[in-house]
């Protein structure tokens, strides 16, 4: 009979963090704006139809970064999970702070008892009738959740983004100015430039074929939920 | 409640019903026969095809047996953006139905990044139909009519069921419920094929006025309290409500013709 080697706890934990580090800081990098209108959700996403921002309820958002199969897992237990609970109790007992801690719960148990942690980076976000009151849970891969307000940055080189954002940052920022800053902000990560087309200004901001932007949208009954694409995304990105 | 994760194979994918049973959460049919209970039923609907849309109406009467159980409770509700429901029969199995069907919509509608096409809605209601039918045979059926405005075809649509889960599309109008003869009949005389949604809109309101002058289980307009039935139109902008006070005054209106006439 062999013995396993022994590895020190210190070690396998550093192992699997660094590994899940490396698959998140591949992937291109998402940011989340609390602005007058509600909450901005914007991602560098060159695919129409794998989506990295997701409605989850009412006034809940989803978004993630990282491996795409596992978020969207994640993003599906948690409309999952909102839906029951809607239907259980009611639809305003349905909140992002509960979710946030049902994936910090499961995305630590994965990363100390699996083999493989999940290479994933999520924000759970919920809109409120102020800027104030708006809540976002940004949950690290290991299941540490960090409740941020303002600006939330997720993904590959997301420091430089957050700092660029943070300069100009204003909570009464309206639509255009926050997409646009958005986009900026986003085009300035390293990830963007090291891509196919080598030929491509490196100054080049990114157009809207290249984003995916969705709005929580404040003061609304119902489904706060809505995409900004197409034509649009364009027009506010012209402005 | 815990985060529900599944293995590849358990996987209930878009289906809020079948997440329900896995969670054990479905509700429980009845073991006997209830022809003795008194149980509370929801009375007459109608729906209208006009240009470009569907009008739905429902009375605002419960029943149960010979007694008015509520004099106000509502019978037509929307199912997604641009569709609607409208329910008669037992009235609790019959709410259930609806909040799980728009529940089921919503859901699809979020897990696969794209709303279900109204056929795929209608099939969707067949189904739930068709579980409930055990439950029918005990005395509780629930017989719906759904509306929708097709945004692939650009149509107004309209079904109506049997207790069975038959789904049969219709080109003109329907009615259900214990009034649906009376209000059907109205309805056959003054329907003209693409009418406005505001001539329909009357047209509806008249129906349920004349059946409730016939039907005992079916409320008419409640002048005293301000209780009138529910009004609603899908067309290309979704489902709308049609105001309470706009019913009103249609009321109104329809009175002060009856007495000139």
């Amino acid at each position: 009979m062999t013995m396993p080697f022994y590895v020190a706890p210190e070690q396998m934990m550093k192992d699997r963090a660094d590994f899940a580090r490396k698959g998140i800081s591949r992937g291109r990098a998402l940011a989340a704006v609390s602005i007058q209108e509600g909450i901005l959700i914007c991602a560098e996403n060159r695919s129409r139809t794998l989506r990295k921002v997701s409605e989850i309820y009412d006034r809940v958002a989803f978004a993630g970064v990282g491996r795409y199969n596992e978020f969207d897992q994640l993003r599906i237990a948690g409309i999952r999970h909102a839906d029951m609970k809607g239907y259980t109790f009611s639809r305003q007992d349905v909140d992002a702070r509960s979710l946030a801690n049902q994936y910090a719960q499961l995305l630590g148990q994965t990363f100390t008892h699996e083999m493989k942690p999940l290479e994933v980076e999520i924000l759970v976000t919920e809109v409120g009738p102020t800027h104030n009151t708006d809540q976002m849970f940004h949950i690290l891969y290991d299941g540490t959740v960090n409740d941020e307000s303002g600006i939330t940055v997720l993904g590959g080189s997301c420091e430089v983004i957050a700092d660029k954002l943070q300069e100009s940052y204003e909570p009464t920022w309206q639509l255009p100015e926050a997409i646009g800053a958005a986009a900026q902000a986003l085009s300035s990560s390293d990830a963007t430039h090291n891509t196919e087309d080598l030929t491509a200004p490196n100054n080049a901001v990114l157009g809207a074929d290249e984003l995916e932007v969705a709005l929580l949208a404040r003061g609304k009954s119902g489904r706060a939920f809505q995409r900004i694409e197409g034509q649009a995304l364009a027009e506010h990105l012209e402005r | 409640m815990r985060l529900p994760t599944f293995a590849a194979q358990d996987d209930p994918g878009p289906n809020f019903v079948a997440l329900l049973q896995a969670a054990g959460l479905a509700p429980p049919l009845p073991d006997s026969a209830t022809n003795d209970l008194s149980i509370t039923h929801a009375t007459t609907v109608v729906a209208i095809r006009c240009a470009n849309g569907v009008v739905m109406a429902g009375d605002r009467r419960a029943t149960a047996g010979h007694l008015i159980s509520h004099s106000s409770i509502e019978k037509v509700f929307p199912a997604d953006r641009h569709s609607g429901i409208a329910i008669a029969g037992a009235a609790g199995p019959a709410m259930e139905m609806v909040r799980l069907f728009q529940l089921q919509l919503e859901h699809y509608e979020k897990v696969e990044c794209r709303p279900l096409s109204l056929e795929g809605q209608a099939n969707q209601l067949s189904i739930m139909v068709r579980n409930n039918l055990p439950a029918a045979l005990q005395g509780f059926a629930v017989v719906p009519l759904f509306a929708g405005y097709d945004t692939a075809s650009e149509v107004g649509r309209l079904f109506q069921y049997d207790v069975t889960g038959g789904r049969y599309e219709e080109r003109e109008h329907a009615a259900m419920g214990s009034g649906s003869l009376h209000a059907g009949t109205v309805i056959k005389l003054g329907y003209r094929p693409d009418a406005t949604p505001d001539e329909m809109i009357d047209l509806a309101v008249s129906a349920l006025y004349r059946t409730a002058e016939e039907d005992t289980a079916t409320g008419g307009p409640d002048l005293v309290r301000g209780i009138f039935p529910v009004v609603a139109v899908v067309g290309p902008e979704g489902f709308e409500r049609v105001d309470d006070t706009d019913v009103e005054r249609r009321f109104r209106d329809l009175l002060a013709s009856m007495d000139n006439s």
